[in-house]
């Protein structure tokens, strides 16, 4: 029964479906980071204590720190077990014909782990009371952050990533759960471009003006 | 054509191996790569040397035996072709090519060249048949096939189990020759009856003998040469489902 529960291709659908819903997280954290370009702090601090106090969103959260660990526990799994998988490489390297992005999925997700981390630090863990900082002002904390420019340049580099990782991810979770049609795979291709662009170009957005015309 | 060949040489799998540098002098362009191996062989031969060891049957491009890495692909570098069919006029004058064994911990290198693709044949024996009673052949028309399902599990079947997919995976991934596999019984109504069980085995065998995973970056199906396609695996992902 291991074997099955283990078996390589439940693994990949546990990381596609953790991936999915991750992709589905990202819209509304940046519809609300987008409330940071407004001049006045209280929209974003509403819509920060709303996302801390509510309920269902409280159990939301937990779910979500569940499914990142999830994504990113399973994805080094599988990921040692590729490394295994091959011990003596190529002298040749391996020049095949390939989605681009697929090659690096562990070290952009690496990069964004990371920088997930360090984004704990600066809100999540304020929240919890574990770092100081005023849980109830994080437009004034999201502010003074852009103002560092190793902030903005670390920041943008990681969005940077997280679209390559966006673009293969989101297609590759579809072909994972067995949806791959003659059809609607070429219509998945393209919205995986606009959504891995759009997304981190919209947070790239709020970086950029936030760091210089503020 | 003068050509320098950097050939993986190792005595048997416990030894380590190495590249050996050979330079060939009047390869015709008209050679096939296993010609012009043949004529190294035969070189080192007269000068009372090991000759390089390396598989090959049928030269017809459907045994799937000749598999090696060359210049960075399997089979070489021109598409949908074994390397028997591989000619030496897509090689460049003066050019170094580098042959190396596929590599895959699966397959493990038994000399020179040659891998050990058993690994193949237990996740086949695992699951890729039919139980059926042998005798005399059933009438072709009792059981209607349409012909895109037919044609879809042809375009299937013609999987040669050479291991260019491993070789071509960065992960050494089995999937697109299990999914191949797969797929001509799952398409067919033969196959529906042992459905479930073959799915289940045949992917608990491929992780047994330690094939990795699959991360759908598309290298295998670049690197077929009998370009079987990606939507195979969808399909063995969708079986595996299905058998739960």
């Amino acid at each position: 029964m291991s074997k099955v529960l283990f078996s390589s291709i439940t693994k990949k659908f546990v990381m596609a479906l953790a991936g999915l819903f991750l992709l589905t997280f990202l819209p509304v954290h940046l519809i609300i980071n987008l409330m940071l370009l407004k001049s006045e702090p209280r929209p974003f601090n509403n819509a920060a204590h709303f996302m801390a106090t509510f309920p269902l969103i409280k159990i939301m959260e937990v779910v979500l720190i569940g499914v990142i660990v999830i994504h990113v526990s399973f994805g080094i799994w599988l990921q040692i077990r590729n490394w295994l998988s091959r011990p003596v490489g190529y002298v040749s390297g391996n020049k095949s014909e390939v989605s681009f992005f697929s090659r690096f999925m562990i070290w952009t997700g690496a990069t964004i782990f990371t920088f997930l981390v360090l984004h704990f630090f600066n809100f999540y863990f304020v929240k919890l009371g574990l770092v100081a900082g005023n849980p109830e002002d994080f437009y004034t904390i999201a502010h003074n952050l852009f103002k560092i420019p190793a902030y903005n340049y670390i920041y943008l580099t990681c969005f940077a990533l997280l679209g390559f990782h966006l673009f293969h991810a989101f297609s590759s979770a579809f072909q994972t759960l067995g949806l791959n049609h003659r059809l609607w795979t070429p219509v998945i291709k393209i919205v995986a471009l606009v959504y891995a662009i759009i997304i981190p170009a919209g947070f790239a957005f709020i970086s950029i003006t936030l760091w210089l015309f503020r | 054509m003068k050509l320098t060949l950097k050939i993986w040489r190792q005595k048997n799998a416990d030894a380590k191996g190495n590249f050996e540098t050979y330079k060939m002098d009047n390869v015709s362009p008209k050679m096939a790569f296993l010609e012009m191996l043949d004529a190294l062989n035969k070189k080192l031969v007269e000068e009372d040397k090991d000759p390089v060891a390396f598989d090959h049957d049928c030269r017809e491009g459907i045994c799937g035996s000749c598999g090696m890495y060359i210049n960075g692909h399997p089979h070489g570098p021109v598409s949908a072709i074994t390397t028997c069919h591989l000619s030496m006029r897509y090689f460049k004058e003066g050019e170094t090519i580098w042959v190396e064994p596929w590599r895959a911990k699966p397959f493990p290198v038994i000399k020179d060249l040659i891998v050990d693709r058993t690994a193949f044949d237990k996740i086949q024996i695992a699951g890729g048949f039919i139980s059926v009673n042998t005798g005399a052949a059933p009438e072709a028309n009792s059981i209607l096939i349409q012909k895109k399902k037919s044609d879809d599990a042809f375009d299937s079947a013609i999987c040669i189990g050479c291991g260019a997919c491993v070789a071509a995976c960065k992960n050494a991934s089995a999937m697109l020759f299990v999914s191949a596999k797969i797929s001509q019984f799952a398409l067919l109504p033969q196959g529906h009856i042992e459905a479930k069980e073959r799915v289940r085995a045949m992917v608990i065998k491929m992780d047994e003998v330690g094939f990795g995973n699959c991360s759908n970056t598309g290298a295998c199906e670049a690197e077929c040469p009998k370009q079987i396609k990606l939507t195979n695996i969808a399909r063995l992902n969708r079986e595996y489902y299905k058998a739960y």
